[in-house]
């Protein structure tokens, strides 16, 4: 009586069927509907393994090497592969607290548990040498080369800039910065970025499940390879940068020198400086905020392109040739000074003793104040005492075209404009037709609204010393090879006074040196033209300021010194100025007792 | 008299084909699994997939030897066979080395044999043997029991070596007794216990005891309110409602973190891709990755590089799925469920009592391999490491499936003989 169940045979055999198709189904899915297993198997297999190029090198007009690289490390983890190890030896070679270790592993491991991160950035090449021989010791770590800046000397800090990590900011708006890149981000640095960094590459590398290379991806053909950065030739004159800023330490100021024929900066001093090394690696950001913290000496501002100042006297030699090109005084234009110029309201300009009357050379080569007076007044007063406004702006316009009250344009970054004060202004500030020259006399001797930079100071000497043009001030004169200038700072900018008009004031200037007001400035060897000024300070001494170019025939430099809180003009700005040009022009410096009476001052009150 | 055709024209070409298919297909996915660009020798012995030639060489004599002997001697000396291999079983227990959690292997010389891989093919035909005695009352419960006492013995043996795997594929032998008149509620029963045990840790207990009550308030309407039928549908639904409560105490209080954590991965509580779930996400990354056509053959990257675990062997799937695509998954599966298929076919018109259970036997433990393994690399059954049949690598593994699949191909050509 035996039962067949013949229908069990289909029931088995539906069974066979239904998990067959169970599993057509989830492969379906897996295989063509959904898409994030495609992509996670990609992300799985393959490394971009960025190549990071070396920066581009600086070199000194000379062409000793300002800036190079070095090498450096960074400690990369991959979270999944860190086995029990000794922490406290690992710690105790990266110079890191056990907690710390704990928390960066924490952090990497929310970022991604395969994907290696930045455990430790930037350690150099000594700390490196004793973590090299352990790194066996320490799975899932491994070392990624970087370079870090170097710097030959401890000079230039504001105008070489530094280089640090692109900050999320950075990174959202330039494709081309991925986190932890390094980028410029102050000075040549920054200005030249672009060309500095050079260009990354990618290697695609496949890696089976512990993370070893198992060979480029597709023979590398979708690899690129990493361009070093262009090298830059600066303007610069080691030599030249390291004088002044020994001269000027424990003083606050600016020293500018620049090539007058070429716009070629030739030193770029601000002071208080610092060691540029001082930014560069790990030590950065404790270093940096000890900097940015110093708010009496404020070590980061570059006074050379960010402060300004009224510049005194100096501007006199402007005002002097802006007279000549208007006509209101010649070479031989004498006025009387009565120890002063009265202003009519009971107030006196005042002036100091010296024999008169002057000519215009004498009365640059005494700085006598009465004589710009009556010269500025005579340029505003030209077409009548009502035609103020107009005739105003014919000055301005003359003394813009000196490159003073707009931005020069130099290769760096953050340079300051200054100010020349429009008509515009003393309308606003005193209503229209409610001022006359008298109200402003006092930008006839470099006082009151206008403001200038120690740049900007300097390039008006140079169009002095040019006798009629500027080329925009420049401080890299070869892009990956030397002598390529850009076209920019090829180009000469024309003053607006006539050529013929310099040698006169040019003359007067020789004369404050070899008789004037800068005696303490000559150079045996060398003719000096030059113009002390002071300019006033309504928060404490007056500032030191002086301006010249050497030699008088084809001038080969022309500077600007500005010594804050250091006096009467020819007190220290002359002779460090003396001291510059004669290092410049003789490549060395024989006045060793006025070098190290300058380099000993200390100006900074404590 | 068909005897004088000889074994050459009798054997079912159909099923030696598929198998010879698989096996061929099998090697090509080993040797894509540990294809190493460094050492491209096709043949090189030391790898596996020059040893898994070797075995294949080997198992085509096996396979020739198992068709060369008389059919009779199968059914004669199944007893023995299943003893022998009972011996083993105990044996390995005892002097087996551990590898990978497992005290499953038997060094004999430089060879390390898996007994638990034999056990099945013994334990299919002392089934046989039992179920095919011509006074056996199949209505009574009491030869069911018996049975299932022959297939407990081996199964236990192999837990206790801790191969779970394999143990758990004797449950196969319940759909051969189900074919043989076993009750169907005992089937229903099995397939009960896992579904109401997951939603018991998925659902709210009390939910799922109210389905569970609407149930058998139905089931009992639909029997005609039968006074016997009541109490029997109380009694499962008081048991069914012990269960739900002692799966939900034992997760969440007796099992240890690491096991309850592996569970609520598998049910897709929760997600673990460093851990528990890891193996299964590779595993299904790298068949996800394969698409429609696949990467091609040996372009396949995630199995290639080791992402996926123990590739070669349990989850030498993910090389078809990524490297032959969906299409070929499809072929893949279709070539078993025509094994399956034609097996059973062949079991059918089997006159011998033996070899009709002994085929049905056969189908099963290959189903059963299928089933989960692939399963469990497409990630719908737990990891439960058993090899898929012909594919995997592994002596042992091939060696007793060819040895199972002949018996029962040498007892089909001889079935005009055999009654
Ligand atoms: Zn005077």
């Amino acid at each position: 009586m035996e039962k067949h169940y013949l229908n069990r045979k289909l029931i088995i055999l539906g069974l066979f069927v239904l998990i067959g198709f169970i599993f057509v189904i989830r492969l379906f899915y897996i295989q063509v509907v959904a898409e994030k297993y495609i992509l996670s198997a990609t992300n799985n297999v393959l490394r971009y393994i960025t190549q990071y190029p070396g920066r581009g090198l600086i070199y000194d007009r000379k062409g000793k090497l300002l800036v190079f690289n070095e090498a450096a490390y960074d400690m990369m983890v991959i979270p999944m592969q860190v086995n029990a190890m000794d922490t406290a030896e690992f710690c105790r070679l990266l110079e890191i607290r056990i907690e710390d270790f704990r928390d960066r592993l924490n952090k990497a491991q929310r970022y991604s548990s395969l994907k290696p991160t930045v455990f430790e950035s930037q350690i150099n090449r000594e700390n490196f040498g004793a973590l090299q021989e352990k790194m066996f010791m320490f799975n899932g770590f491994f070392v990624q080369p970087r370079t870090l800046r170097k710097y030959t000397y401890p000079i230039a800090a504001h105008m070489l800039g530094y280089v640090g990590e692109a900050n999320p900011s950075v990174i959202a708006g330039d494709p081309y910065y991925k986190s932890s890149d390094y980028i410029g981000i102050s000075g040549i640095e920054k200005s030249y970025e672009k060309e500095l960094r050079g260009r990354k590459g990618m290697k695609i590398r496949v890696v089976d499940v512990h993370n070893r290379d198992m060979g480029s991806f597709q023979k590398g053909q979708y690899d690129t390879i990493s361009v070093a950065g262009k090298d830059l030739w600066s303007s610069i004159d080691a030599d030249l940068q390291l004088l002044g800023e020994q001269l000027m330490q424990n003083k606050k100021g600016s020293i500018v020198a620049i090539e007058p024929s070429s716009g070629e900066v030739l030193c770029l001093v601000s002071s208080p400086a610092y060691d540029p090394n001082l930014l560069v690696g790990r030590i950065r950001n404790h270093n940096f905020s000890t900097l940015s913290e110093d708010s009496i000496n404020i070590p980061l501002f570059n006074r050379a392109l960010m402060a300004t100042y009224p510049p005194g006297s100096t501007f006199k030699t402007a005002n002097a040739l802006v007279g000549l090109q208007e006509g209101v005084v010649t070479a031989n234009t004498r006025y009387g000074c009565p120890g002063g110029f009265a202003l009519g309201n009971g107030h006196v300009v005042g002036c100091h003793e010296h024999s008169g009357p002057l000519d215009l050379i004498e009365s640059i080569q005494y700085s006598c104040n009465t004589y710009y007076c009556k010269l500025f007044k005579s340029i505003l007063e030209k077409d009548g005492f009502y035609a103020t406004d107009e005739d105003f702006n014919k000055w301005r316009n003359h003394i813009l075209s000196f490159g003073l009250g707009k931005r020069l344009g130099l290769d760096l970054p953050s340079e300051l404009s200054g100010n020349i004060p429009s008509s515009a202004y003393y309308d606003k500030y005193y209503g229209k037709n409610r001022w006359r020259s008298l109200t402003v006399i006092s930008l006839a001797i470099g006082q009151g609204e206008i403001l200038v930079t120690p740049v900007q100071l300097a390039n008006m000497t140079a169009v002095i010393a040019n006798r009629g043009y500027y080329i925009i001030p420049h401080v890299i004169k070869g892009l990956g090879k030397p002598n390529s200038v850009k076209s920019t700072y090829m180009q000469k900018h024309y003053c607006s006074v006539d050529p013929n008009y310099f040698d006169v004031v040019v003359e007067g200037m020789e004369q404050v040196v070899l008789g004037g007001t800068a005696t303490n400035a000559r150079l045996d060897s060398i003719p000096i033209c030059a113009k002390t000024g002071t300019a006033q300070n309504p928060h404490g001494d007056n500032h030191s300021i002086f301006i010249a170019f050497a030699p008088k025939e084809n001038p080969r430099i022309a500077i600007s010194v500005i010594v804050e809180n250091a006096g009467w003009g020819s007190s220290w700005a002359a002779p460090i100025a003396s001291l510059m040009i004669e290092q410049y022009m003789n490549g060395v410096v024989k006045r060793e007792e006025l070098k190290e009476r300058m380099m000993n001052g200390n100006l900074i009150r404590k | 008299m068909r005897r004088e055709y000889g074994i050459f024209y009798r054997i079912d070409w159909v099923m030696v084909i598929l198998y010879l298919v698989l096996v061929l297909f099998g090697w090509l996915n080993i040797y894509a699994a540990v294809y190493d660009e460094l050492q491209p020798s096709i043949f090189a012995i030391s790898q596996r997939y020059g040893k898994q030639l070797i075995w294949i060489g080997a198992a085509l004599v096996i396979a020739i030897v198992t068709l060369a002997i008389d059919p009779k001697f199968f059914s004669q000396f199944a007893w023995l066979i299943y003893s022998g291999l009972i011996l083993l079983l105990i044996l390995v227990i005892f002097i087996g080395r551990d590898i990978s959690g497992a005290r499953s292997w038997l060094h004999i010389g430089s060879i390390a044999i898996q007994p638990a891989e034999f056990a099945k093919m013994a334990t299919a035909l002392v089934v046989a043997k039992y179920l095919s005695k011509i006074d056996l009352n199949l209505v009574k419960k009491k030869p069911w029991l018996k049975a299932a006492a022959l297939i407990f013995f081996p199964a236990l043996l192999i837990l206790l070596q801790r191969d779970t795997g394999s143990a758990l594929v004797f449950l196969a032998f319940l759909l051969v007794f189900y074919r043989f008149g076993m009750s169907g509620l005992v089937m229903l029963a099995l397939l009960a216990l896992p579904v109401i045990g997951i939603l018991a840790l998925l659902i709210n207990k009390f939910i799922l005891i109210g389905i569970l009550f609407i149930g058998a308030v139905t089931y009992y309407i639909l029997t005609l309110k039968k006074t016997r039928q009541l109490l029997i549908v109380l009694a499962v639904f008081a048991v069914s409602v012990g269960y739900v409560f002692s799966v939900d105490y034992a997760v969440n209080n007796i099992l240890k973190p690491h096991q309850r954590q592996r569970i609520n991965v598998l049910i897709g509580k929760t997600s673990d891709l460093q851990g528990a779930g890891y193996n299964v996400n590779q595993s299904l990354i790298a068949i996800g990755s394969g698409q429609i056509l696949g990467k091609g053959y040996l372009h396949g990257t995630q199995t290639k590089y080791n992402f996926v675990p123990e590739q070669s062997t349990d989850f030498i799937f993910c090389t078809v799925g990524e490297e032959w695509g969906f299409l070929g998954s499809l072929v893949l599966i279709g070539l078993y469920i025509s094994l399956f298929t034609r097996i059973v076919i062949i079991a059918e018109r089997q006159r011998a009592k033996f070899s009709k259970v002994y085929g049905y036997s056969v189908a099963a433990i290959l189903f059963t391999h299928f089933a989960i393994n692939i399963g469990m690399t497409l990630g719908l059954m737990p990891v439960i490491g058993i090899p898929l049949p012909f594919l995997s690598y592994g002596g042992s593994s091939l060696w007793a499936f060819t040895i199972l699949l002949f018996i029962f191909i040498r007892q089909d050509s001889y079935r005009y003989e055999l009654v």
